[in-house]
């Protein structure tokens, strides 16, 4: 654990509600400790705004430990910050040096509103998902749970996939702010279980049907989502994805 | 000052726990069947309000919507895949018996009764270890990705105050695949109309129209925009109330305020000085802290706890030799060793700190030594065991787990105590029903680990969609609109004075800097241990930072917008006044059981000595106004297949 503590300079994108334009403002925040996660930090910057009457930085977030998807914003460009498979609430100070400039602004994209300084509308991805994104069974009348063996592997494979947290710093980080690689992510959970197999084609038209529809972008390859999702979910999501949307359009 | 009233002398008729008679192992097969069922063409006339989307909210909403009803179901966050239930790691407990190790539901009902001190419910915790077959068989057909061994079976592990290995696991992410699984099964209820969501909605009241629950008032948390929302029953699954300690291991936004506001209009709220500290997290490291985190209690299968046999030895792990380590769980209670239940646990850290033999640098702090492990069966197995934790672990801490020894001390972690509940998961307002955390039903004194999954899900799939049958087929409603009924204005109006009130104080000090003073208040006088001179200097020092904090509170910016500050005073306005009662129920309760260690009741050996005959019962408290101690209730426990014991885990 690390004693010694930083300043910072800290541009800051603000915009306030139903204003359709923001701008970067500037804040210091001192005496910061390598212990600190990026949004405690942020936690210090709104205690001494809150101080002086102004207007702390309104930022989502909520299980501060990189599993429930609600933070993140684009930290010098970059989703989430500069360190490999993590989320905003997981970066920690110790990344930064005394006297860094960091310019932190909300998630960029069509499909993606900004509701207020770095809180944006995400609402989006829980409609891709109701376009599919689940097994139809309804509670009770489930065989027992060893009726049907899954291989290991693919278990594992199934549960990498599944491990995405719905953060859309995919959607941010891609140029053309396509929502691919969530998307193929829970195709490819699904698919991969012989209980999702069944829908497998069926879905995989659906929530790419409605993903075009709600605005996000083509994917071009870019990869740049993979580099930046948190929970390093694989591109080979998107060529099972791919394969499977070609057989539903076959078929 | 009298802390309460006794009333042992009149039946508590609405504290009727409503157990079926019969059998242990028949009760609810037969109950299914005795309740009355609605219609199915009467279904869709039914509105159904449920406010939360944890394991328990969102399974009961997704459930009740395949079954017909109309649902309406609220969260605090941008979507409902975010609730807390997301975050538990370890995993989640069923009888299946599959490692052929001894288990029953026999088994885990007893282990769960006993875990919790003998302070539940025996009909409630028999019920939840039979439904939790079932949850698996459900999860899995969901498309729940559990790991598996090499024949392509289903995995478990072992989790503390139990000796079978019956917890299933998605590697550390347990909670999200579940949560996920429900979510995703919401989501269709979602797409097929009969479930309406209102995300980043946060309930402020609840309304009662002659003695119902029959809507409540919430506020956008977008606008700031107050809203009311009728129907003919409302369930609360809205979680546990951990934060009160301002540093938990719960998520930011977990509060009290929707349940609060329940237990003001007339719920009973059960034990609630019954939470639970969890002995493995990261330790707290500075003022800033804003959360504790968690590391998997399945890490006390294969990690030893120990610290320097010697007080003060500032010596690196490392350089401790073996002679001079103090395995102090296996040297205490060597049939469970390091896998006693956590308030045997989190206890015992304390007291070795207590005694100078913390480590790291604020001396509070034990190691979780996985070298032993590592040694035994090479990294690569630790690793697929526990690779995502020791991650987690290193990137909070920056410090490698496969090279140095873990740090850990408890933390608060989970409540026991919640609205009180009969067997139909009704509270003693008739139509409000409350699942998960929320009540306070199944886990007396202490949750064992992996249970409260098991019961968020089996409250939420399994329970309440036959119980609010039974409600509505045999209820006359009176007709009621939000937009016309004088209750819903009341309850607008209460909303509005209370936001006002709170902008208006207009102080000087943060909400924060409140929330961090109450949590220091009670995590030194009503935590891991307790005594009744210290419960009440904190009695009356969480009065005085209530009225200090109505005096002297500032909070940014307006109602009307979205405005954080504001959210967070309000929880915490609320938590103020709930620590009190949590004080009062500690302060009431004259033994010690399970977490409620009080100091005056202790064996000789230093466990918790339960009085069985004065104190075998749950404390339901009945609000009683401003400023005025709460009226106590009792409902007696009644052991009828089990034979009360001292816990004993050496
Ligand atoms: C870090 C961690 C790890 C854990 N690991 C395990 C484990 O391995 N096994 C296990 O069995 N248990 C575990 N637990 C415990 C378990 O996760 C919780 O007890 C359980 O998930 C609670 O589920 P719930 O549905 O009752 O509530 P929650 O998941 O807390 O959901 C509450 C819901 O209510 C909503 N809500 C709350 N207040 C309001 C309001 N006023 N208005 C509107 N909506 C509101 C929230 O938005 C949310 O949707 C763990 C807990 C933690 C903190
Ligand atoms: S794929 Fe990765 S970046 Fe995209 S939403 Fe999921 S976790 Fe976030
Ligand atoms: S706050 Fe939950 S992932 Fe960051």
């Amino acid at each position: 654990m690390t004693t010694k503590t930083i300043n910072l300079t800290l541009k800051v994108w603000r915009q306030n509600r139903g204003e359709k334009k923001g701008k970067l403002k500037t804040y210091f925040a001192k005496n910061i400790s390598g212990d600190m996660s990026f949004l405690e930090m942020i936690d210090v910057v709104n205690e001494d705004l809150t101080k002086n009457r102004e207007e702390p930085i309104a930022f989502d977030h909520d299980c501060r430990e990189g599993i429930c998807g609600m933070c993140g914003a684009v930290i010098n460009g970059r989703a989430h910050g500069h360190e490999k498979e993590t989320t905003l609430c997981q970066l920690h100070m110790r990344h930064f040096s005394d006297g860094d400039t960091i310019v932190i602004e909300p998630w960029r994209s069509r499909a993606f509103p900004i509701i207020k300084d770095l809180i944006v509308d995400r609402s989006a991805l829980d409609r891709i998902i109701q376009s599919g994104g689940y097994i139809s069974v309804n509670t009770g009348g489930a065989p027992d749970a060893n009726a049907i063996p899954i291989a290991r592997e693919v278990a594992e494979t199934a549960f990498n996939a599944a491990a995405c947290i719905g953060c859309g710093a995919c959607v941010a980080a891609c140029p053309n702010a396509s929502a691919m690689l969530f998307v193929s992510a829970k195709i490819s959970h699904l698919a991969l279980l012989p209980q999702g197999r069944i829908e497998a084609a069926k879905r995989a038209k659906a929530m790419v049907r409605q993903m075009d529809q709600l605005g996000f972008g083509n994917c071009s390859n870019e990869t740049e989502c993979e580099a930046e999702c948190p929970k390093g979910i694989s591109i080979i999501n998107i060529a099972r994805l791919n394969r499977e949307f070609l057989k539903a359009e076959l078929c | 000052m009298t802390p309460y009233v006794e009333n042992d002398q009149k039946i508590d008729t609405k504290l009727d726990a409503k157990v079926p008679p019969g059998p242990l192992a028949g009760k609810w097969d037969q109950y299914r069947f005795d309740l009355k069922l609605v219609n199915p063409a009467n279904k869709k006339k039914f509105d159904i309000i449920v406010v939360g989307t944890g394991l328990a909210g969102a399974s009961a909403a997704a459930t009740l919507a395949e079954l017909g009803y109309h649902v309406k179901n609220f969260c605090i966050q941008d979507s409902p895949r975010r609730a807390h239930s997301i975050a538990a790691q370890g995993g989640i407990n069923a009888a299946k018996n599959y490692s052929n190790d001894g288990d029953s539901i026999w088994r885990l009902f007893y282990d769960t009764i006993k875990g919790g001190d003998f302070r539940a419910r025996e009909a409630n915790v028999y019920r939840l270890a039979q439904i939790s077959n079932h949850i698996i068989d459900h999860c899995v057909a969901q498309g729940i990705p559990f790991a598996r061994d090499y024949g392509g079976f289903l995995d478990n592990r072992s989790f503390g105050g139990a000796q079978v290995s019956r917890t299933f696991y998605a590697k550390g992410q347990t909670g999200q695949q579940l949560l996920l699984g429900a979510y995703s099964a919401l989501m269709r209820q979602v797409a097929s109309g009969m479930v309406k969501m209102f995300p980043r909605r946060e309930m402020m009241e609840l309304v009662v129209v002659d003695g119902r629950a029959r809507g409540i008032v919430t506020r956008n948390l977008i606008t700031g925009e107050i809203e009311t929302y009728d129907g003919h029953a409302v369930v609360l699954a809205t979680g546990g109330y951990g934060n009160v300690f301002n540093l938990s291991t719960n998520a930011m936004s977990s509060n009290v305020t929707a349940s609060f506001r329940a237990y003001k209009k007339g719920a009973y709220f059960a034990n609630p000085c019954f939470t639970q500290i969890h002995p493995t997290c990261i330790p707290v490291h500075g003022t800033f802290q804003s959360k504790l985190t968690l590391m998997s209690e399945s890490l006390r299968n294969d990690g030893r706890v120990w610290v320097p046999k010697k007080p003060g030895d500032k010596r690196r792990a490392a350089d401790i030799p073996e002679s001079e380590r103090d395995y102090y769980l296996e040297n205490k209670y060597p049939s469970f060793g390091n896998l006693v239940p956590r308030d045997v646990a989190s206890r015992n850290a304390k007291e070795q700190c207590d005694k100078g033999k913390g480590v790291g640098e604020t001396g509070l702090a034990v190691y979780l030594d996985f070298e032993d492990a590592i040694n035994r069966y090479g990294e690569d197995v630790v690793a697929g065991k526990y690779g995502n934790l020791f991650e987690m672990y290193e990137k909070i801490t920056g410090e490698n787990p496969y090279k140095t020894p873990m740090m850990i001390y408890p933390a608060v972690h989970y409540a026991m105590g919640g609205l009180w509940v009969d067997y139909n998961l009704m509270s003693t307002i008739d139509g409000l029903f409350v699942l998960g955390e929320a009540n306070f039903s199944d886990h007396g004194a202490n949750r064992l680990g992996a249970s409260a999954l098991m019961q968020g899900l089996a409250d939420g799939y399994f329970i309440i969609p036959y119980t609010i049958g039974g409600y509505l087929a045999e209820t006359t409603f009176s007709e009621v609109h939000a937009q016309n009924s004088d209750e819903f204005k009341k309850g607008v109006e209460a909303v509005n004075n209370r936001i006002n009130r709170l902008l208006s104080v207009n102080g000087n000090r943060t909400v924060a800097d409140f929330h961090r003073k109450l949590g220091l208040i009670l995590w030194d006088h009503c935590g891991m241990s307790r005594n009744e001179e210290d419960l009440l200097k904190a009695k009356s020092m969480v009065n005085a930072l209530k009225h200090e904090f109505w005096k002297d509170v500032y909070i940014p910016g307006i109602g009307k917008d979205l405005n954080q500050s504001l959210e967070n005073a309000g929880r915490v306005a609320d938590f103020l006044e709930f620590a009190e009662l949590m004080i009062t129920d500690a302060l009431a309760r004259k033994e010690s059981c399970g977490c409620h260690f009080n100091t005056a009741f202790q064996t000789e050996e230093n466990e918790a000595r339960r009085d069985d005959e004065n104190f075998c019962h749950v404390a339901a408290w009945e609000y009683a106004g401003e400023e005025k101690d709460p009226v106590f209730h009792k409902e007696p426990l009644e052991f009828e297949n089990v034979k009360l014991s001292q816990r004993s885990y050496k």
